[in-house]
Formats: C-alpha cells, structure tokens, sequence
C-alpha cells in the first residue's frame, strides 16, 4: 500500500514533484504576502506613533484607522 | 450600490476574514489530497500520471478565472472611475500569476511520461505563456506607475489586450491540432470524465479558490493600508 502510494507504477516521481512543486508554490506566495502585510502594518503603527496628539486623535476618528490600530497584535 | 465597496466598508471584513479562511482551505484542501493521491482510481492509459491533473486542471481554470475578472473589473473601473475595482483587480493578480505557473510547470511535468517531452509549442501551452506574460506585464507596471492614473489606464489596456488571449487558450484544442485532448468537462453538456475523478478534481478546485481568495484578502488589506500609510504622511 505505502509502496505503491510513492512509486505509482513507476510515475510517482512524477506525481510527487508535481504536488510538492505546487505546494511550495502556495507556501512562497503566502510567506510574501504575510510579509509584506506584516511590513506595511508595523510601518502604519510607527507612524501614527510619531503623531501629535491632535494629528493622532484627528487620525484615529477614521474608521479603518481605528481598525488597523485595533489588530496591531495580530500581526 | 458602489458605496457597498468603499475600503472603509469592506476593511472590517477582509481585516478578519483569513484566518479563517485559511482553516478552511487546510481542511478541504486535506480533504483534497487525500483523494487525489490516495482514493481516486489510476486512468486505464496513463496510469497514476493522471493525478497530476488534479492540480494542473484547477491551476490553469483559477488562472483563467483571475485574468477574466482583473479584466472586467479594470475595465468598470476606469469607464466609471472606480478606483477601488483596481485595487482589488491588483490584488487578485499575485494568485493569479502563481497559479498560471504552476499550471504550466505541472503541465510540464505531466507532458514527460505522457508525451515523452517535457516541452512542446503547441497551442494550449504556448497561450498560457502568452498569459503568463501579460500577468508579467500587468504586474510590472504596478510596480512601475504605482497608485497613480497612469497605473490605471496602462492596467487596463494590458488586460484588454490579455483577454483576447483567454478565448485562444480556451478553444486551441478545438481550433487546432494540438496534444492536448478535448475538455473532459463541459457545462452544457454531459462530461467524459467519470466521477470518482471528477469528485477530487472539484475539491482540488475549491481549495485552491480558497487559496486565492486568502491570497487576494491579504494583499487587499496590504494595499489598502498602504494607502492609509500615504494618508497619515499628508496629516
């Protein structure tokens, strides 16, 4: 059973490269992205940091501000 | 109706929305692997090669997908000057151009014991590498023009261009004499494709649209604070 799992009659060099080869694929594009989300979130929250307390307050009352500030600790 | 798709609206969804899609697209896609590689029967000719179909097949079907809505969606955009439809057509592009290459790369490695070449101009390979250029096109001018108006019109006459390409891709094994087979799957008519292949073939399907969807989510959210980040500059 596990014999013809991985050979495959000969064409599971095939089949596997083909699998891993897309998966790999998915795993690069998630780890870029996440990447570049996690960059652009840390650059907003130092940012706002930077704010006065007027400009920060003026900032905060938009909401996607708010919501972006809110998920900080998800990043 | 557009006020529905103004970021400050859609950020409160698409900000919580992948974690759990990315549940679910380990579930199905568990789900889905285990068909393919384990329960779904070897083809009479081509033996266990056959599934590698279930992750070229679905690859090439997003890939299309993603280039046909980039395109209407660019093309609304700048007709009625919808920048956000651009924002989410440059999102859903990363998924897309991974999903073209992993179609032709699979492709590729399913033609070796199939064809006995790993390579062949024929017409349904050579028009996914036109696609796979144009997603080149498309994304290198995003990251030329960035956010700006130029952006906008040269994306959307790349897409246009594109598009053309979509109908060659779809009817080159009908039009001409190619090595692909015929499509299997039809939805007007009744398929040739028996379903116990048929069943790990639309798992595989659904969980790499999970994947995009993922994808395009989290690029979306990238984007859009991109932009807040520009706004907090102007402050």
């Amino acid at each position: 059973m596990i014999n013809e799992i991985l050979f495959m009659n000969g064409y599971g060099l095939y089949v596997w490269s083909a699998f891993v080869f897309t998966l790999f694929s998915f795993v690069t594009l998630y780890t870029v992205i996440k990447i570049q989300y996690t960059r652009e979130k840390r650059k907003f929250i130092a940012k706002f940091g930077t704010l006065n307390s007027e400009r920060a307050a003026f900032a905060k009352s938009q909401s996607i501000n708010k919501k972006i500030l809110s998920n900080a600790s998800n990043i | 109706m557009f006020k529905y798709f103004e970021p400050n609206k859609i950020f409160s969804v698409t900000s919580k929305a992948p974690k759990y899609i990315l549940a679910l697209f380990i579930i199905v896609l568990s789900i889905g692997l285990t068909e393919a590689l384990i329960f779904s029967p070897e083809d009479y000719k081509q033996s266990h090669s056959v599934r590698i179909m279930y992750v070229h097949v679905p690859a090439a079907w997003i890939s299309l997908g993603i280039f046909s809505s980039i395109t209407f969606l660019s093309t609304i955009g700048y007709i009625f000057k919808i920048r956000n439809f651009f924002l989410i057509s440059k999102s859903l592009a990363p998924s897309g151009f991974v999903f073209n290459i992993v179609a032709l790369v699979t492709g590729s490695i399913w033609g070796k014991p199939t064809w006995g070449t790993w390579w062949a101009w024929d017409a349904r390979i050579t028009s996914m590498l036109i696609l796979l250029l144009f997603y080149t096109m498309y994304l290198v001018a995003w990251r030329i023009y960035e956010n700006n108006d130029k952006a906008f019109k040269i994306t959307s006459i790349i897409t246009i261009f594109g598009i053309i390409n979509v109908p060659i891709i779809k009817y080159s094994v009908d039009w001409w004499n190619t090595l692909h087979q015929p499509a299997s799957i039809n939805l007007l008519s009744k398929s040739s494709i028996h379903t116990s292949m048929l069943f790990p073939l639309l798992i595989m399907t659904a969980a790499f649209t999970l994947f995009s969807l993922l994808i395009f989510l989290m690029k979306y959210n990238t984007e859009l604070i991109k932009i807040k980040n520009k706004g907090l500059d102007r402050l």
